[in-house]
């Protein structure tokens, strides 16, 4: 007796927009969370929504992620505080620049005109109180921010008017397939649906190999800090092409900085702790790029725990040891604008047993005969 | 990096003086870190100032606060290191402390770390009582501690417990116009208290001390309301004027300053970002550190002791400062358990009779049913002003729990760490969702504990790495 169409694994933000674009298109859903849902990446991310930049592969869906961000509110009714400010990614020396240059000559011979060259002026303009050693850079227009939590709920709510059954603080223990069915062993009893999607996040690696798809994946706790708020100064989100940055002016006021500076994941109590080394140097490159920014006040640091695969880009697609089971986890800290789009893709490949957009480079079973282990103290 | 201390001691009130002044006796190599400029903590802050230079203040606060003098002579004698001015923003499970001084931020590491962080007076919200003129009766004692400063208008107490009627009284002795006291106590506090009054009465002289003062307030002739509720205040600019209802009618009364209390509570965001294991104290609806009775932590090398770990009062605290003491001496090798137990023997005996008050004291001034429920309109987090009613709106679409209001609301975000709203929110959630509260939880708190600039932090000093 199956308990719904699809079961999937995960309440973050991918598993709630799975949710929400299977269950707009009449498929009963279930949703199994461990937690609470965006307990981890999808509530401590800093809410960049970022074509800027994007590995190849990512760039198809991140073009048509951006265009559902753009109308996302009205999909799902809700406010998700998704502002199109843009995104900038400053050179501070010549090699930089130069590599702002064969950056964006990329993206154009991909097809994409996307990200524009940006010149000193320019980036004063759009970026001001930039420390003078800034020399140009990157801009994408219609990139933004918006707020993590919220989009995520927003996707679940959505999902949940639509019939979506959303069970939290049930945690998987065991998936077994059974004719025709998965069978879903958790802590408060089992579960059935013929389809299962693994959205787990940090932890999808242990739901692959649940499946039958063990891959390389590792948790990874990226660090982030926010400041007091301040009057609105600064428009769009900025990045560096030399150092490790995400610097941008929440829709409250206040400075949300991260960059990708590591701290410390504690898999078993699903902690984090912050890496001090870490945090001093992401407040100097603020204070180096920002000098007014050395007497605003930090009034929160943070880590939350992201999953990470060997090649920085995520699994997503169907399972290659078992039918009816798709991958959608491990977004190496940037899922966060391609969460409308991936669950779509997931909706697509369910009911239609394909998707329109290249997902190829995705695949679950990319590193099988590699040998490819996860380096879990690899920086990027 | 290496530990540059045995022994790092948080917070320079009665627990933390008498825990330094113990173990560097023992030879420990002891640093208390203080962000106060002198030692004393809230009890006794400027104790020192006080009794060498404003001598006539000494009769105006009483003959508790001159017990301070002697824990704070013993200190400055002690071979403790003291840091004053100092605050800890981040302590870590591997025993680092984040501290910042006028020198800006750095990490030090200790072999051990108590932590005598004390008490903070328990969030009150009302409507108003974010306007100016309404303040909690233990900030206008520090200010009266600290710099002598007294209100010049007439003051309106509101709320409960001892230190509500201790500082009416030190008003009066100094001639301060005391309009009244409106207290939320009601006549059941005092049948549910009843049971407790022999081991109230056993326990030293709070009973006695309780009954002068209430004697002392009826010699100034000072209006006591009891059983006050639907407390607010009211004005445009400030407050000029106080509603409550008494007695089944609204009731108003002009008020120049209004001075808030209903108790303490332990201050543990220090325990809670590490985070160690707290439980709920239901008599008092509050979270403390689980502790055995040496005031060790379930992490291994972070102790507490005095209120942090739980009201006990400053009495009690001198004796729990000493019995960390003790234990940290035995758990860096300076002494045997057998001896350890000889020697804080004393002590231990001193500080269960000093507990033995508190379950009369928790009883008679529980915190009020308007406290933990208060209206739709009434600010809940003052720092990013979210409204009990946004709260409750959050709970309802999914925000389980107080991280989940947080992340949704913004209440708690603020530079006080939800240290303002933090109760309040989990006895919200719990009541919406039919829940006790100590299955909500609280929130996770971040570090910084205490304010620091991306300049401090960029700055820090890593040769201790």
């Amino acid at each position: 007796m199956s308990d719904a169409d699809v079961i999937i694994v995960g309440g973050g933000l991918h598993g709630c927009s799975a949710a929400y674009n299977l269950a707009s298109r009449r498929v009963k859903v279930l949703v199994l969370e461990k937690h609470v849902v965006g307990r981890h990446a999808s509530s401590a991310s800093a809410g960049g929504v970022r074509r800027l930049g994007r590995h190849p592969a990512e760039i198809p869906l991140a073009m048509a992620s951006i265009e559902l961000w753009h109308r996302l509110n009205e999909l799902l009714g809700a406010d998700t505080e998704f502002h199109a400010s843009g995104q900038v990614r400053v050179a501070e020396t010549p090699d930089e620049l130069d590599a702002c240059e064969a950056r964006v000559a990329l993206t154009r011979s991909l097809g994409y005109d996307h990200e524009i060259l940006i010149d000193k002026g320019e980036l004063v303009r759009l970026v001001p109180g930039i420390a003078a050693t800034a020399q140009g850079g990157i801009y994408v227009r219609e990139d933004g921010h918006a707020f993590p939590y919220k989009t995520t709920l927003a996707f679940r709510n959505a999902a949940e008017r639509h019939g979506a059954i959303v069970r939290e603080g049930v945690a998987v223990l065991a998936i077994e397939r059974a004719t025709h069915t998965w069978r879903v062993l958790t802590d408060r009893g089992r579960f059935e649906a013929p389809v299962l999607v693994n959205a787990a996040g940090a932890w999808g690696g242990e739901v692959a190999a649940m499946i039958g798809d063990p891959v390389p994946t590792s948790p990874v706790a990226l660090m982030m800090m926010v400041t007091a708020r301040m009057s609105r100064w600064l428009g769009p989100t900025v990045g560096s092409m030399g150092r490790k940055l995400s610097f941008k002016q929440s829709e409250s006021g206040t400075m949300v900085i991260g960059g990708g500076y590591r701290g410390t994941v504690h898999p078993e109590s699903e902690l984090t702790s912050l890496d001090f080394a870490g945090l001093r140097a992401s407040a100097r490159t603020v204070s180096e790029l920002f000098p007014h920014m050395r007497h605003v006040d930090i009034v929160r640091c943070w880590a939350g725990i992201e999953g990470f695969t060997p090649d920085d880009i995520p699994y997503i697609g169907p399972s290659k040891a078992a039918p009816d089971a798709y991958h959608s986890f491990a977004f190496c800290g940037h899922g966060f604008q391609l969460g409308p789009v991936v669950g779509a893709i997931t909706a697509e490949l369910i009911l239609n047993g394909r998707s329109n957009l290249p997902i190829e480079a995705f695949r679950i079973d990319r590193f099988e005969g590699t040998g490819a282990a996860y380096r879990g103290d690899i920086s990027r | 990096m290496s530990p540059q201390y045995d022994l790092a001691i948080v917070g320079g009130g009665p627990a933390g003086m008498a825990a330094a002044v113990r173990a560097a006796a023992f030879g420990l190599h002891t640093v208390l870190f203080d962000e106060q400029p002198a030692p004393g903590g809230q009890i006794y802050r400027a104790i020192e100032a006080v009794a060498g230079g404003r001598p006539q203040d000494l009769p105006i606060l009483g003959p508790e606060y001159r017990r301070g003098i002697a824990l704070v002579e013993a200190f400055r004698k002690c071979d403790a290191t003291y840091c004053p001015g100092t605050s800890v923003w981040q302590l870590t499970r591997e025993l680092e402390l984040g501290i910042v001084d006028a020198g800006g931020a750095r990490m030090v590491h200790a072999r051990h770390v108590l932590l005598a962080t004390g008490a903070l007076e328990r969030p009150v919200p009302f409507p108003g009582w974010t306007l100016p003129g309404v303040m909690t009766a233990g900030a206008a004692q520090g200010l009266l501690k600290a710099s002598g400063m007294l209100p010049d208008v007439p003051v309106v107490f509101y709320g409960g417990g001892p230190l509500l009627y201790q500082f009416a009284w030190q008003l009066a002795q100094a001639g301060v116009p005391v309009a009244a006291i409106l207290d939320t106590g009601r006549r059941a506090n005092y049948v549910a208290a009843a049971p407790y009054l022999p081991a109230a009465l056993a326990a030293g002289d709070y009973v006695a001390k309780g009954l002068r003062l209430l004697n002392g307030i009826r010699r100034h002739r000072i209006p006591i309301m009891r059983g006050v509720s639907d407390f607010q205040a009211l004005g445009n600019d400030r407050v000029r004027e106080v509603a409550y209802r008494q007695g089944g009618t609204t009731h108003h009364m002009a008020a120049g300053l209004v001075l808030v209390h209903a108790g303490v509570v332990a201050n543990c965001q220090l325990t809670q970002s590490v985070p160690c294991r707290h439980e709920w104290y239901g008599p008092q609806r509050a979270w403390r550190p689980v502790t055995d009775p040496w005031g060790n932590t379930d992490l291994a090398g972070i102790q507490v002791a005095g209120d942090c770990g739980g009201i006990g009062g400053a009495d009690a605290a001198v004796h729990a400062g000493r019995i960390a003491a003790f234990e940290a001496a035995r758990r860096l090798g300076r002494l045997s358990g057998d001896q350890r137990d000889t020697l804080a023997h004393p002590d231990r005996l001193a500080w269960r009779r000093h507990l033995l008050a508190r379950p009369f004291l928790d009883a008679l001034y529980p915190p009020s049913p308007g406290t933990l429920a208060p209206d739709d309109a009434t600010l809940i987090c003052r720092c990013e002003e979210v409204t009990a009613g946004a709260i409750r709106a959050a709970v309802r679409l999914g925000g389980t729990g107080p991280n989940q209001v947080k992340s949704y609301t913004r209440a708690g975000m603020g530079p006080c760490q939800g240290r303002e709203c933090g109760l309040t929110v989990t006895e919200i959630i719990a009541a919406e969702r039919g829940l006790a509260p100590e299955a909500v939880g609280t929130y996770r708190i971040r570090p910084p504990i205490k304010p620091l600039t991306v300049g401090q932090m960029a700055g820090l000093d890593d040769a201790t790495r």
